[in-house]
């Protein structure tokens, strides 16, 4: 146990003495590593804000029933009862013309636009939350609610949001590959540079398999390398994602104040940092084992 | 009691070449022997057999009382920490000191840091190094490097020492110093096995000789 020990202690510093012995070698392949794994890892970060953003917005679908201009009092309160007595409808809001032209009015630069008409263009409305976002129920109710009489028309306030949603599945769905063939490169990364760290000691590994060192013994060098180089490569990618956020949040926040949103972009917290860099090491581990094994299966020792 | 057996081993290489024929022989544990023939008559091939560096396609080879050909090869590190060997291209590490060269056999078992530095010493001390501890084998003479072999071979305290060619770079005085090396370690109860086609050496040092000749022991 003991000895086992002093062995990984052992294997821990002279990974770390070969790694220094050549910075210039070892601080391309983090290079090589971080930018591979720092794509899907910004992605990722970038698609985590956008769907907070889309979150800010309700997804509970609405319908706008927009009533003809000569609807009457009479026909207001029939269609009003015809909405709350249909099935899937959660809420009913009427907003007057008048309501809607004085909400209008407030709105920045609109009041003198608004001081000019002679009169309200706006017609009388409805605004309809449904109990669910089944696209069915949505177009259903649609379809029903615009052959109601003195319906002029109805707007299906949730579609954009849908498409949003549909397009974040979509970008869920690119980092998921884009991730997985990063990963690959950081496997063949490291398998290459432990196979040229394994060639260069090639006399001192088949020593040690003749003076009766196991698999297990000869491999351990090996994992430290590939998992410390998956660890700084892992440690580089995360320095160039938080470094492009900070960068990026400067415009962002110009763009939001834009907007009279104070809305910043969010930075990775700390167990997806944690688990981007066990990630990272599991690759550069995994590199490491192929190459090991490949090199004492097909390698023959010899007197 | 044999400690190291062939019934019947032959060996034949991919490419049809075959070094040994129907081999069969018996070592006494504490023996010391020679393997001679000419080059190419299956020396080298015996003691790979031994080792596990090879695996023999007939008959059994038994070390120890277990059988190698038979070995897992998750075994095979363990047979060979009970082995010395020679290596007749002698497989010095020149990246390390004299030092850390006979240290890697103690590393690779596992034993203590400061256990292992005595040991190592020792094995030095016994083959008159220790004076060049710390110096790079290459700027040792031919002389110096073949006991820095042996000392690696044995400092390990194993039960068999293996050495193929041992003298064979070296001129008679070296050679003679060698030997006696290996003759002190055969005196505290170690086996020795030495391949050499030196026959000069054979004639003076008196020991039971195997003689192989194509593949087949006389």
């Amino acid at each position: 146990m003991r000895a086992w020990l002093q062995h990984h202690r052992l294997s821990l510093v002279q990974t770390l003495a070969r790694l220094a012995r050549s910075p210039f070698a070892t601080a391309l392949n983090v290079v090589a590593i971080g930018v591979a794994l720092a794509l899907p890892l910004g992605a990722y970060c970038l698609l985590g804000n956008l769907e907070r953003v889309s979150g800010r917005v309700s997804v509970d679908p609405q319908l706008s029933i927009f009533l003809a201009r000569d609807a009457a009092k009479a026909d207001i309160a029939a269609v009003e009862a015809r909405l709350k007595g249909a099935q899937g409808v959660r809420a009913v809001r009427f907003v007057s013309r008048d309501a809607a032209l004085a909400e209008l009015s407030r709105s920045a630069g609109m009041d003198e636009a608004i001081a000019g008409l002679r009169h309200n263009p706006l017609p009388d409305a409805f605004v309809v939350t449904l109990s669910s976002s089944d696209t069915a129920l949505a177009d259903g109710l649609e379809h029903e609610f615009r052959s109601l009489p003195k319906v002029d028309r109805v707007l299906a306030d949730a579609a954009w949001v849908r498409r949003l949603d549909a397009l974040l599945r979509l970008g869920r769905t690119a980092v998921v590959v884009l991730s997985v063939l990063l990963g690959l490169s950081l496997v063949a990364v490291t398998f290459n540079t432990i196979r040229l760290q394994i060639l260069t000691q090639r006399d001192e590994i088949e020593l040690c398999r003749l003076i009766g060192a196991t698999h297990a013994y000869i491999r351990r060098p090996f994992f430290y390398l590939g998992s410390l180089l998956g660890l700084l490569g892992g440690l580089a990618a995360l320095a160039i994602v938080l470094a492009a956020l900070a960068v990026l949040n400067r415009d962002w926040v110009q763009l939001a104040l834009l907007y009279g949103s104070t809305l910043r972009l969010r930075f990775p917290d700390s167990s997806e940092m944690l688990a981007a860099l066990a990630f990272s090491v599991a690759l550069g581990w995994l590199g490491a084992y192929l190459s090991v094994s490949r090199h004492l299966l097909s390698s023959h020792t010899d007197l | 009691m044999a400690i190291i057996s062939f019934s019947q081993v032959s060996k034949r290489y991919p490419g049809g070449f075959e070094a040994l024929k129907a081999v069969s022989f018996a070592v006494e544990s504490g023996e010391m022997l020679f393997l001679t023939g000419h080059s190419g008559a299956g020396k080298t091939t015996l003691l790979k057999l031994i080792a596990a560096i090879e695996r023999a396609n007939g008959g059994t080879v038994l070390v120890n009382g277990q059988n190698v050909s038979a070995m897992r090869p998750a075994a095979i590190p363990y047979l060979r920490r009970n082995l010395g060997l020679v290596f007749q291209g002698q497989k010095l590490l020149h990246d390390r000191s004299v030092f850390d060269n006979v240290m890697l056999p103690l590393i690779v078992t596992g034993q203590p840091y400061r256990e292992a530095a005595r040991r190592a010493r020792a094995a030095l001390d016994k083959v008159g190094l220790l004076r060049l501890e710390k110096a790079n084998p290459v700027t040792l003479s031919g002389g110096e490097q073949q006991r820095l072999c042996v000392a690696r071979a044995v400092v390990n305290r194993p039960a068999i020492v293996l050495a193929d060619e041992p003298t064979a770079s070296l001129d008679a005085a070296y050679a003679d110093e060698i030997m006696e090396m290996f003759s002190a370690f055969n005196q505290v109860g170690v086996t020795v096995l030495i391949a050499t086609h030196d026959r000069q050496l054979i004639g003076k040092w008196r020991k039971r000789v195997l003689t192989l000749d194509h593949g087949k022991l006389q």
